[in-house]
């Protein structure tokens, strides 16, 4: 077995410190050393988006990103996107429109959308679209989730 | 809709809203726990090795260099599973030898069977020690021949995928004699093939037939007949989680599974058969699930687990990657068919026929039987075949996906009756109407239809806007496709506490895929009068409540809200019971209405759900509201899909411009979730229709095993998907439910090929209608770059 590397980052704006070996991925490191089970694994070869999180305001698979990569960086999981008191708009929007059916793509949608509307509060639904293409839903057929994140842009804007 | 159907449940309160489901705040903060998402100290990581080849005979065995591996605590192999068969010398007991099939497909015994067959198991103290153990088990293969299509499999001397199993039934095929008789003479007197040892068996796992009327004189009333021949590949229902089980065997024989599946009772009962202990020393608890779509209904993972936790004595582990999935659980089937049908000049069908050839994959169990029933459902039939062939081919053994059975053979009903009503130049929608099946309507499959809602579909069908706009442009085309699928029941069994807040716990077996959780509590909401947030559902696992069957067939909004009906009925019974006690009057004279339970006459005695609740503790105790159900009556779903397309010329790429989905749902407890179930299904076609399929190379492996290249619909590809709700009430619900889930997947391929047809003047004929497929199509038709249309 490979030596383990030590690492400090931010994660969902705490500084955190764990030991991964360096063939261990991001969400590997998320999931099964960090115990934060939120960001799921679908595919594992970044095809599908159900480990999205942001990386120092980029997206990413976490899948595809290697844990020591992750040094002083800061990253925002699906744990950290609620705030203290009460949901993102988002996660409020995704109730409110039903934009969830099995949920286990739910997190990396909310991330991957999260990341979109804090770059470009005005996105239309082809923009939302084209940003979203990246993760896989096999439930809903995206209706809903697309109609969640133009709403959840209201109401952002209202904020 | 008939107006009294509609007043009975008009003043219902709470059925038909649209509140947040209970589960949902914990799947948008990513706290829900699915099956991967659990862990136990001393936990052990499995891995599965699997076969290389598509059809192999296993010499043996040796796994002592992984053994010797530091970190390698167990392997396991069929050779560790119980083999109950072997004692049935008959070799006739359909039960045994569905449990070989069953175990022999959890890890393969004497022959793998389709590239990617599970062969043994590995726990190690991780999941990267595993994974390099199975390396070190050393397999000796004889390489035999892979079966790979229908045609291949029907061939005299093409090798027995099952040996010394099926014989050839007395109305069997062989490939020979197959394509040029199919329809015009497909039952076969086989007896002349019966000649020597190859000939004896075959690979046709099964045979269907239904009749109507007079299948030759139909055809000869016929003005127009059209006859075509199709071909689908395999295509897989693409859950986002990948399966996983954990397991815990403990020293006393008793096993825990974790799990996400459709049914952990089901799962709970194949575990026990193949492991070989009664189901009642296993405790399956449900996982939250990932999709299923009905690819989650069988066991692949879990009696593995639970073996591994025997020999170690430690919680074992295993998750499948995405390969895994693709390879080594259930696809759907891939198939060959042909249907003829025949009308008058005024467009009455005078007969059709159908022949289903599906590939079962590597064990017997394609659900032709049920697309044979499907595939002229919708139709008033006076005269009528249909024949199904269950065929084992060197693929992965299909497993349900969505209205199993009904989607391919839809396409190519679907697409006949197009070409039909274009022949005779009658609007495709009024064609259908003109043959509709209703009330009273003999299916060719025999059964007589109760109250369905198809003439009801297809009138909304014609006069929605999206039918009634211009499509126009070059290249442009519109299709419709009609759908039917039974819509299922099965045992569902429902506890509801009064707790002393006033809220109610309610306790069910249905794993929530979505949105049931709710929908279920809709119904107790809608007896007992209280807002649907203080009713609390939750899953129990198999120790904690009744049997409940599968989430499948359309069905838990139908049996379980049913059942929740009942429970939530017989809590109102017993604490209308308490409030008359405590009043010291007759039960019969104490109602509850709109969450207050109040006296026929004396408006004095009054009392809030709340405030019965709370005493009833010190009134005679708690009370437990049950019902444990198996009802029958579920109503059968009508879907018609209309669909705009642009075809691309020059690439053969398709655009889907607009997309609109009718369907009579009976009555739509949660709306939005009904309308979910219509846009997912819609969708989930049309990536079978334009992108899905596993491609295979020659010998049998797999070649697109990823998301990459097996490619599924993003939001990217898609436009709003449309939806219209139908509600001609299920006689057979308390509040009209029939099912929604699996019919939306039925017309697409068929709606989209016709659209396709109405757009360039092709009549497709294999899934998928793929970029390249649909421009060798042009190119064959007339040339690359003609813009047809206008």
């Amino acid at each position: 077995m490979s030596e383990k590397v030590h690492i400090e980052t931010n994660i969902n704006g705490s500084q955190v410190e764990f030991l991964c070996e360096p063939r261990q991925s991001l969400l590997e490191v998320l999931r099964d050393v960090l115990d934060m089970t939120g960001t799921k694994e679908g595919c594992n070869d970044g095809n599908c988006g159900a480990c999205t999180v942001i990386v120092d305001d980029r997206i990413i698979d976490s899948c595809l990103m290697l844990a020591v990569e992750s040094q002083g960086k800061k990253i925002t999981t699906i744990e950290g996107v609620a705030y203290t008191d009460r949901l993102h708009p988002l996660q409020q929007a995704f109730l409110e429109n039903a934009a969830l059916q099995c949920g286990i793509c739910t997190p990396g949608f909310i991330v991957a959308a999260k990341s979109l509307l804090d770059r470009e509060p005005d996105a239309d639904e082809g923009r939302i679209r084209q940003w979203l293409a990246g993760n896989l839903c096999r439930c809903t057929g995206y209706d809903k989730i697309v109609r969640a994140v133009l709403a959840a842009k209201e109401t952002m804007k209202n904020e | 809709m008939n107006n009294m159907e509609a007043s009975k449940f008009e003043k219902l309160r709470f059925v038909g809203s649209r509140p947040i489901r209970h589960d949902g705040l914990e799947k948008v903060t990513g706290q829900a726990r699915y099956g991967a998402d659990i862990s136990f100290p001393q936990m052990l990581y499995g891995k599965i090795l699997r076969s290389p080849y598509a059809h192999a005979r296993i010499k043996s065995i040796d796994f002592s260099r992984a053994l010797a591996l530091e970190g390698v605590q167990a392997v396991v192999t069929s050779s560790d599973f119980p083999k109950p068969w072997l004692t049935d010398e008959t070799g006739i007991d359909s039960k045994l030898i569905n449990i070989k099939f069953s175990s022999n497909n959890v890890l393969a015994g004497e022959k793998v069977l389709y590239k990617g067959h599970a062969v043994a198991g590995v726990a190690a103290s991780n999941a990267y020690i595993a994974e390099k153990a199975l390396d070190l088990i050393d397999v000796s293969y004889e390489i035999l021949p892979p079966i790979l299509d229908v045609m291949q499999a029907i061939k005299v001397n093409a090798g027995i995928i099952h040996e010394g199993m099926f014989p050839y039934p007395e109305s069997g095929l062989i490939a020979s004699e197959f394509n040029s008789s199919l329809i015009s003479n497909s039952t076969l007197d086989m007896s002349n093939h019966h000649q020597g040892d190859d000939s004896k068996y075959s690979n046709i796992a099964g045979y269907y037939i239904q009749e109507i009327g007079d299948i030759d004189k139909g055809f000869m009333d016929a003005d127009v007949v059209v006859e075509r021949e199709y071909n689908t590949g395999s295509v897989h229902q693409g859950y986002i989680e990948p399966h996983s089980a954990t397991a815990i065997w403990n020293r006393d024989g008793k096993v825990t599974i974790w799990c996400s599946s459709q049914g952990h009772f089901g799962m709970r009962d194949q575990t026990a058969e193949v492991v070989g202990i009664p189901a009642s020393d296993i405790k399956v608890i449900p996982m939250e699930i990932g999709g299923g779509f009905g690819g989650k209904t069988t066991v692949y993972l879990e009696p593995v687990v639970a073996m591994l936790s025997k020999k170690t004595g430690r919680p074992v582990k295993i998750t499948m990657t995405r390969q895994e999935v693709f390879e080594g659980t259930g696809p759907t089937l891939g198939s060959y068919m042909k249907v003829k049908i025949g009308a008058t000049k005024d467009g009455m069908i005078t007969a059709a026929q159908a022949l289903l050839a599906y590939e079962a994959g590597a064990f017997p169990g394609s659900p032709v039987n049920m697309g044979a029933q499907c595939i002229f459902a919708p139709y008033d039939i006076p005269n009528g075949k249909v024949e199904g062939f269950d065929i084992l081919v060197n693929k992965p053994k299909v497993a349900a996906y969505r209205a199993p059975g009904a989607p391919a053979a839809a396409f190519a009903g679907e697409t006949v009756i197009d070409e039909l009503s274009c022949k005779l130049n009658i609007d495709p929608l009024l064609f259908r109407l003109k043959n509709s099946a209703k009330e009273g309507t003999r299916r060719i499959s025999g059964p007589v239809f109760p109250r369905i809602g198809f003439l009801e579909t297809v009138e909304a069908s014609r006069i929605h806007p999206h039918y009634l706009s211009d499509f126009g442009g070059p290249n442009r085309g519109r299709g419709v496709a009609a759908g039917f699928w039974f819509n299922g029941s099965g045992p569902s069994s429902v506890i509801v506490n009064a707790n002393a807040d006033g809220t109610v716990s309610l306790i069910e077996g249905s794993p929530d895929i979505g949105g049931t959780r709710v929908a279920v509590a809709m119904h107790v909401a809608e007896v007992l009068g209280i807002p649907i947030a203080d009713v609390h559902p939750s899953i129990g696992d198999t120790d904690s409540i009744g049997f409940t069957s599968m989430t499948g067939g359309s069905s838990v909004a139908f049996k379980t809200g049913w059942a929740a009906y009942q429970a939530a009925q017989d809590l109102k019974a017993q604490m209308i019971e308490r409030a008359s006690d405590i009043w010291d009057v007759e039960a019969g004279e104490v109602n509850l209405k709109d969450g207050k339970f109040n006296h026929s006459t004396n408006q004095d005695l009054q009392m809030d759900f709340k405030e019965l609740a709370g005493m009833l503790n010190a009134t005679g105790g708690p009370i437990v509201g049950r019902a444990a159900i198996n009802p029958g009556g579920a109503g059968a779903a009508i879907s018609v899909h209309i669909v705009d397309v642009e075809v691309d010329p020059e690439t053969g790429k398709l655009t889907i411009l607009r997309y609109t989905v009718v369907q009579d749902v009976g009555k739509a407890i949660h709306p939005d979730y009904v309308e979910g179930q219509m846009q997912g299904g819609a969708v989930q076609g049309i990536g079978w229709a334009l992108n899905e399929e596993y491609i295979f190379d020659k010998e049998g492996v797999i070649k697109n095993p990823t998301f990459l290249d097996y490619r599924m619909p993003t939001s990217l590809d898609l436009p709003m998907i449309d939806t219209h709700i139908v509600e001609v009430n299920n006689p057979g619900h308390p509040y009209g439910v029939r099912g929604v889930g699996e019919v939306p997947i039925v017309p697409p391929m068929a709606a989209i090929a016709n659209a396709i047809n109405s757009a360039v003047g092709i009549r497709m004929n294999t899934l998928p209608m793929s970029p390249p497929v649909l421009l060798e199509a042009l190119w064959a038709n007339n040339g690359a770059g003609k813009v047809y249309g206008d």
